[in-house]
């Protein structure tokens, strides 16, 4: 170890400090406001680390024997990560405060959580992607508990743990088959091993594909869908993300959707990238799955969580066909849909976050009816953001469908952008529900007036920015090819 | 003027936003400036239109006006007109002024209710002047959203499941089209409408699932641009829910819906199918002469036994289109002047027919025929204008339902006499449904209670006939004002589709002589 790899790790490394030393100054500072002032100054913390991170490193480095990597595609998922997570803190210190659940852990979980996916997405080796993706998933397991006298929060808390385990071990059994076989736990050896001449080397006798090493990327796969909660393994979705409080739903559905897929995306293009063929249909069959699993089991829902719970499986499908496409132009596609999911995602959790009634949060959608007698300026943005979601035209939304389906049509997958055609518009029945409840529905009785300032800025920016974007959206392609490129050199 | 069509385009845009955030309040005064406003923007739209008719160039086939810029990675921002386009920018604009001041009595959500009209304007004129296949998809599709709020919110009684039948219905039928935009991009490596009316889409025989298809990819893509466009014009039998939409829309909806939106379909027929697949055309023409043909004998006959003014003009639009249709589909010069013809006629007859409905239903909230009769003894001049439409709808010489008629049946005659015959039984039946209407709804003794007090038209109401009637009469006895505009790009459509299917003819006859030699 010398200086030079902590020199790469640094953003990490101050993340890592800042998080310990806020637990330390909170546990023995005392007053009923740090959970607050601490929410907020991660939130300012992340803010300024993205920026640090989009602006001051170029190029491609290298940390810890090849083990960590430091490149355009990791700083993209990272400033998205920052953000995201970001915008979350912001809009919840409100919902938090009113829950009394305020509570200086928080920020600071969220914070290792944010530590674990900028470690995933810079990941090179099998290790260094495990120690990532579990200090990840440790802190978004205590999380998902943190209303603990809430019996479905805990109970959320322990089906994430229990479900999240059981991935984690997949993912562990996984990474040590490709080790055995491989012989290597770094992405790019394992590369080499499944090269052509890497196997000449390992079975002399013919050409054939290690056995062992497909089964690993299959059990690794399967772990990394687990993470994304892509069907068929979102099983735990639903419940997690209606069990648990508000802000940790709006957190799941955002930015650890961007590291795994990223680290997904890293695993399968610089690991398994000698061995497309093997991989790119399994993905394009989870790709379908999610798409059509959301859509139609999102149609009896009447929680606003759930749906969006399904809401997220579905994206996560039509995120994944930009993969399975095994291009640049694919992968470019897959963050230009991660970066606007995330605006639109965040967006509506502003909105969910502010839904009370008698100051009780509700998750009810039909609460709405004739929300938009009530609120005009809310309710109008909240049904652009749906539509959006929805991919109806012309709102972000469809930019980002248009280029994963496009990618899938250069890929040479037409039938799956056909069914994500058809998932689309089956799809586009909850949204408009949403609209329709909320336009011409059944007035029932109006929601608390309440919703903080903090939140109305997220709701209309966001809302400004799906329709505003498709203009030129906001130049973010010339960081998304950059991005892309890092993995097809 | 370099952003002429931009200004026409997004001048109801600026105003729906301006609307949208200064104009406040709900009270009387905020809800007339909100209409006036409404009205001065389509006016407004209207005049600047009218520069680019009239500093349109007949003689030429290309397009005018052209304007490009870059858009997003691989897009671009082009807009144009041609002969073919011109004049529905022009029946658009010409139609929106007339809607809003038909719909001056809204009550409830005016400020929305503007707003989402003027959206409207927006997304349709983008769809006649876009020459981008993304951007063309993006006004054509966006036009959904508040049609669905126009239908949704302002609607009847059954609004919800119209609404949600209208947005599934067309969206299932664009998705596909999109998917081959798309796969036309690819292929073709450019979204540029003017390249791709150039481009010659592969049309050697593919074999898929074990089926043979003629016409290969240009087949399956003129199939999913077909899947959409049939379905908003709408053919039978996709045109289910056309009724529902505009049984439960309100009259401003209806009027937009059927004079407008439906001509969508038929320009997608022409600036896509026939011109960017001819040889899937010339292969497939036949199956929708065939659809047409059932459609106006089909549905005249369900359109005779309506119970409901308005479903039974909506049963009647569809029939129309089946005109429209056949004549594009005959790929002859006379049935695509026919069918241009006939699609701005019907928009201005069905348009009026919908108003002339909203009359009496903004007067007794009652659509149904039997609630009526007897109107002529109350409502005399309401009578006239009625009569006229009836007439004009029925195609009769000396309106502009003739012309469009005329032409579509004479050019389907040179194709087939079993289709020019089989049409020309729609209009007798549609001289059959519209005047046995017009003699339940007008015609007898006023003996029900409660119309006697019906009023006769206002002067706000003769204002907004006075146009449609005028256009209805010049249209049909001076034709030429449209087929002089139309008549340079119809040619050159025609040729093009004509040299291309038949050099796929003979590409095909040298092919079997050459297999004949090798034997």
């Amino acid at each position: 170890m010398t200086l030079d790899d902590l020199t790469v790790v640094l953003p990490e490394l101050v993340l890592a400090v800042f998080g310990m030393s806020a637990l330390i100054w909170a546990v023995f500072s005392t007053g009923g406001r740090r959970g607050a002032a601490l929410i907020w100054l991660t939130s300012a913390v992340f803010v300024g680390m993205a920026a640090w991170i989009a602006f001051a490193t170029t190029g491609e480095k290298m940390a810890f024997s090849n083990s960590f990597v430091d490149d355009s595609l990791s700083r993209f998922a990272k400033v998205m990560i920052l953000l995201s997570a970001s915008v979350v803190l912001f809009i919840s210190r409100d919902f938090l405060s009113r829950e009394r659940l305020a509570k200086f852990e928080f920020p600071v979980l969220v914070g290792f959580a944010v530590l674990g996916m900028m470690v995933m997405v810079s990941a090179n080796d099998l290790i260094v992607l495990y120690l990532g993706l579990e200090l990840q998933s440790l802190s978004l397991y205590v999380l998902a508990a943190f209303h603990r006298n809430s019996v479905r929060s805990t109970e959320a808390g322990l089906k994430y743990f229990v479900l999240g385990a059981l991935s984690s071990g997949l993912l562990l059994y996984g990474a040590s088959l490709v080790y055995g076989f491989a012989g290597t736990t770094s992405l790019p050896g394992i590369a080499a091993a499944m090269s052509p001449e890497g196997l000449a080397a390992q079975s002399p006798a013919g050409v054939n594909k290690s056995i062992g090493l497909l089964f690993g990327m299959a059990f690794m796969i399967v772990a990394l869908a687990f993470k994304v909660a892509a069907a068929p393994f979102h099983m735990w979705t639903p419940d997690v993300y209606e069990g648990s409080p508000t802000p940790v739903t709006a957190l799941f559905s955002t930015a650890p959707k961007v590291a795994a897929l990223v680290l997904l995306a890293r695993l399968l293009t610089t690991g398994f990238g000698n061995v497309v063929a093997d991989w790119q249909n399994i993905i394009a069959a989870v790709s379908v799955l999610s798409m059509f699993v959301g859509a139609i089991t999102a149609i009896g829902q009447t929680d606003i969580k759930r749906l969006m719970a399904y809401s997220s499986i579905a994206h996560m499908g039509f995120a994944l066909m930009g993969a399975a496409a095994g291009t640049a132009q694919g992968l470019e596609a897959m963050l230009l849909y991660m970066a606007i999911y995330l605006v639109m995602n965040v967006g509506t959790f502003a909105f969910i976050l502010s839904m009370r009634r008698r100051n009780q949060p509700v998750t009810d959608i039909y609460a709405l009816g004739m929300f938009s007698k009530q609120s005009p300026v809310q309710a109008l943005s909240l049904m652009l953001l749906l539509f959006s979601m929805a991919g109806i035209v012309p709102l972000l939304g469809f930019v980002a469908k248009l280029y994963v389906f496009l990618a899938a049509i250069d890929g040479g997958m037409v039938w799956l952008a056909i069914s994500g055609g058809i998932a689309s518009v089956i799809g586009a029945f909850y949204y408009l529900r949403i609209v329709y409840v909320m336009y011409f529905g059944e007035q029932r009785t109006p929601l608390d007036n309440t919703i903080p300032r903090s939140g109305l800025i997220t709701l209309v920016a966001s809302a400004i920015i799906v329709v505003v974007g498709v203009v030129n959206l906001f130049s973010i392609t010339q960081w998304s090819t950059v991005a892309a490129l890092a993995l097809f050199q | 003027m370099e952003f002429t069509l931009s200004i026409i385009i997004f001048t109801p845009l600026i105003a729906a936003v301006i609307m949208g955030v200064f104009l406040r309040g709900d009270d009387a005064i905020a809800v007339r400036n909100v209409k006036f406003l409404a009205l001065a923007a389509s006016v407004a739209t209207f005049l600047i239109s009218l520069v680019v008719l009239f500093g349109f160039d007949t003689s030429a086939s290309e397009f005018q006006y052209v304007e490009q810029a870059t858009w997003l990675p691989g897009l671009q921002y082009k807009l144009g007109v041609d002969g073919i386009s011109v004049l529905f920018v022009i029946l658009t604009t010409f139609l929106m002024p007339i809607t809003v001041l038909a719909c001056w009595h809204v009550e409830n959500r005016v400020k929305e209710f503007m707003m989402a009209f003027l959206i409207l304007e927006t997304l349709m004129i983008g769809v006649f002047c876009s020459l981008d296949l993304v951007l063309f998809y993006f006004f054509f599709e966006a036009g959904l959203i508040p049609m669905f709020l126009i239908i949704g919110i302002w609607g009847g009684k059954r609004r919800l499941y119209a609404t949600f039948k209208f947005f599934l219905y067309t969206l299932l039928g664009s998705i596909l089209m999109l998917i081959a935009m798309i796969v036309l991009w690819q292929i073709a490596g450019t979204t540029d409408i003017t390249r791709l009316l150039e481009f010659k889409v592969p049309s050697v025989p593919i074999s898929l699932l074990g089926w043979q298809i003629e016409g290969g990819l240009q087949t399956i893509m003129w199939l999913a641009f077909f899947a959409s466009f049939a379905v908003k014009m709408p053919m039978w039998p996709v045109h289910t829910w056309l009724p529902d939409a505009h049984v439960e829309a309100p009259t401003g909806g209806s009027v937009i819906l059927a004079a407008i939106l439906l001509k969508m379909g038929g320009y997608g027929f022409l600036r896509f199918n026939l011109p960017m697949f001819p040889i899937a055309s010339d292969l497939l023409a036949p199956m929708v002469l065939w659809l047409s043909v059932i459609a106006i004998i089909y549905t005249s006959l369900v359109a005779m036994m309506q119970e409901d003014m308005k479903k039974l003009i909506a049963y009647s639009s569809v029939a129309h289109m089946g005109f429209v249709t056949m004549g594009i589909f005959t790929a002859t010069r006379q049935g695509i002047d026919g069918a241009i013809f006939q699609m701005l006629s019907h928009g201005l007859i069905s348009g009026a027919l919908f108003l002339i409905v909203g009359v009496v239903y903004d007067r007794k909230h009652r659509r149904d025929i039997e609630y009526y009769g007897g109107l002529v003894v109350r409502m005399p001049r309401y009578a006239m204008v009625f009569m006229f439409f009836t007439l004009a709808n029925v195609g009769l010489p000396g309106t502009s339902g003739f012309v469009g008629e005329f032409l579509t049946l004479a050019a389907a005659f040179q194709v087939s006499t079993w289709i020019a015959a089989g049409a020309a039984t729609g209009v007798i039946l549609s001289a059959a449904y519209a005047l046995w209407l017009f003699r339940r709804v007008v015609y007898g003794d006023l003996v029900k209670t409660a119309i006697r007090d019906i009023a006769d038209l206002t002067r706000r109401e003769k204002l907004v006939f006075a146009p449609l009637l005028v256009m209805t009469l010049l249209l049909g006895v001076y034709p030429s004002l449209v087929t002089d505009v139309i008549g340079t790009s119809v040619q050159g459509l025609v040729d093009h589709v004509n040299t291309q299917a038949f050099a796929a003819f003979d590409l095909h006859a040298n092919e079997s002589l050459v297999a004949n030699d090798s034997r």
